[in-house]
């Protein structure tokens, strides 16, 4: 198989994964009792039978589900069109997208954080391996994955209130709403420190774990014992020879990760009333808001997948011994 | 007494002799066993009904009461005990984890036994599925399915939700895990010698090879029930819990939305999340324990097994060697 199938068939598989959330998205929706037009006009009885006839026609809802109202589903989708929000009275995607940002600076700090902590620890870990610094970088992993993300995020929160003053909640003070970024910037930072914290301690296990194992098995390598053989020294082997080969499984390792980025951001941004896109689905999760949700989720499982078949692809750049799956 | 209980209790013994070497196999197993015990003995264990408010001498509720003698944990917002609530909290958050777990793993070992056992269309199947269940963000995948379940009115218990979204999309690993090993099996000796003697596919997979894929699924399931608890506590925090029979999830959701932490009472949040902890890394470390001991068994095992099947066995070492 050479590199153009290896492409292909990443590509053919988001694909097939695509339409499958889109065909769960879809029918999801559908299975829940009620009739959509009900759902929009909300209880206002007034509206004759006729005019609600006269929507129904004018949104498809007259036609089968199955082709007809799935592929014009489909098209609405494809051209952003995501319906409109029960408990916003807002379109969905204008409202996800409002949240966008939030939520990517958020994980992109996180991450940032993590990914500098997790390899310098991991490195440290796997070259002092059966130290104490080794044992106690497992053991923090094994406690941290025991932990409920949630939970973490409430004990921050409670500590980080009480003993150093940060704020419980939001993104900047409610006297800096709608006050320019530079202005409130160290407002937004210190809103931004448990959050982060909470992430940062919640995706470094894995990165360190994963960090660990990479410099294990690089270390065993022949080139380094030539490098060492060179008379390098021990930090000259580890950061030109093992740091850079030991780095390449963290590179998909962040992209695959995605999935569970996400998880971790919907409840952080719960526990610290964060105005993201995760406070939004638990906002209408609890408000039974099904178009929203749906929305959400499609925007989530969308980056999910294509972000995978990105990394996928990058690997088979960064990493030349790939040659197939 | 027969053959086989002989071997097996030779072989239960021969674990539990290694078991008791490892200090954090251990340590697992009385985390994951003194919260069953609680989880069963609850009755006994709890001075209060768990939503039983606990009132002063003037009849007034004891809202967000400090741990003390009476009530020994403190109370939460509707001054009801925590220690009560914590203890009848293990049954829902251990029934809904180790049934989730049963049936994840359930599935994954079934589909991984004919997956592998079969090859073919079924194991291209099964890992094309396995992909993509693996690429959807399960986290937000499983809130849509629970909400819509619930939206439902299909009347049943939220509980029962949690247990069937849980177990349903869980078992991937497991598939993978017992799919790579039945690989492996179906090509040894033992299991080609039965196939030349006429054994059928059915003989050999409930002869063969599920005794010797057991002690992983074993330890597998063990690994599964604590991710399954910790799915518990987080759908449960974001409110898809039984509000009527709380877990340890819901009692969080409740101290997080009724303000337990800006009244500073910590023994409302902190004693639920210690137990999630409790639980969970239990399992981890029992599991991991299991996986390390039972996995080596798979390749040089088998032989006790092949005994009872093979018509010629194979000469005694002691006999051999004599002239």
């Amino acid at each position: 198989m050479d590199r153009r199938d290896f492409l292909l068939r990443k590509i053919v598989f988001a694909l097939v994964t695509l339409a499958i959330v889109v065909t769960l998205n879809f029918f999801l929706f559908r299975v829940l009792p009620g009739d959509p037009i009900r759902a929009v006009i909300g209880r206002n009885i007034r509206i004759s039978t006729e005019t609600q006839a006269a929507l129904r026609a004018q949104f498809g809802l007259d036609k089968p589900i199955f082709p007809d109202q799935f592929i014009d589903t489909l098209g609405q989708w494809a051209r952003g069109n995501l319906g409109i929000s029960w408990s916003l009275r807002q379109p969905v995607s204008d409202v996800l997208i409002s949240k966008l940002g939030n939520t990517f600076l958020l994980l992109t700090l996180g991450q940032i954080f993590s990914i500098i902590l997790g390899t310098a620890l991991g490195l440290l870990a796997g070259w002092k391996r059966k130290t104490s610094v080794d044992v106690g970088a497992l053991t923090f992993s094994l406690v941290a994955w025991a932990m409920p993300t949630f939970w973490l995020g409430i004990i921050l929160l409670a500590a980080g209130s009480a003993w150093f003053g940060l704020p419980t909640g939001g993104i900047v003070s409610p006297e800096n709403v709608g006050k320019p970024l530079y202005q409130v910037l160290p407002d937004l930072a210190r809103h931004l420190v448990l959050p982060t914290l909470t992430l940062t301690i919640l995706y470094l296990g894995e990165y360190m774990l994963i960090m660990r194992s990479s410099v294990l098995e690089v270390l065993s390598e022949d080139y380094i014992l030539t490098a060492k053989a060179k008379g390098l020294s021990d930090w000259q082997v580890l950061r030109q020879h093992a740091l850079k080969n030991a780095m390449l499984p963290l590179v998909t390792l962040i992209a695959i990760n995605l999935g569970f980025t996400v998880s971790g951001a919907i409840y952080v941004e719960t526990v610290f009333s964060y105005d993201g896109l995760g406070k939004l689905f638990q906002t209408a999760l609890v408000k039974q808001d099904f178009p929203l949700l749906q929305g959400a989720f499609l925007l989530l499982a969308v980056t999910v997948i294509i972000a995978n078949m990105i990394a996928d692809i990058l690997y088979l750049y960064l990493d030349p011994r790939v040659k197939t799956s | 007494m027969s053959r086989r209980w002989i071997i097996l209790k030779r072989n239960l013994l021969n674990f539990w002799h290694a078991f008791r070497r490892n200090r954090m196999g251990l340590f697992g197993a009385f985390l994951v066993f003194s919260a069953l015990f609680v989880a069963f003995f609850a009755p006994f264990l709890s001075p209060y009904q768990p939503n039983e408010t606990i009132r002063d001498a003037n009849g007034r509720g004891l809202t967000f009461a400090p741990p003390s003698v009476h009530p020994p944990l403190g109370t939460d917002d509707a001054g009801r005990d925590i220690w009560s609530q914590l203890v009848y909290g293990a049954r829902i958050s251990l029934a809904v984890g180790f049934l989730a777990g049963f049936i994840a793993m359930f599935i994954g070992s079934t589909l991984g036994i004919l997956a592998g056992y079969f090859g073919s269309w079924i194991d291209n199947l099964l890992m094309r599925t396995t992909d993509i269940l693996l690429v959807i963000p399960d986290l937000p995948l499983m809130l849509i399915l629970v909400a819509t379940l619930r939206r439902l009115e299909l009347h049943i218990s939220p509980i029962v939700i949690l247990v069937l979204v849980i177990g349903l999309l869980y078992w991937t690993t497991t598939a993978r895990l017992i799919r790579s090993q039945v690989l492996s099996l179906k090509e040894r000796q033992f299991v080609a010698r039965s196939r030349a003697i006429g054994a059928g596919y059915f003989h050999i997979i409930r002869k063969h090879i599920v005794p010797q894929i057991l002690p992983l699924v074993v330890a597998n399931t063990v690994l599964i029930i604590s991710v399954a608890i910790l799915i518990e506590s987080g759908l449960a925090f974001l409110g898809l819990g039984d509000p009527t029979r709380p877990s340890w999830g819901t009692m969080l959701n409740f101290a997080f939305d009724r303000n337990a932490i800006s009244n500073g009472a910590w023994w409302v949040y902190l004693p639920p999340g210690l137990a999630i902890v409790w639980v969970s890394l239990g399992c981890v470390l029992l599991g991991n324990v299991l996986e390390e001991m039972l996995n080596p068994r798979l390749t040089s095992h088998h032989l006790e097994g092949e005994a009872l099947m093979v018509a010629r066995r194979p000469i005694e070492p002691s006999t051999q060697e004599k002239p």
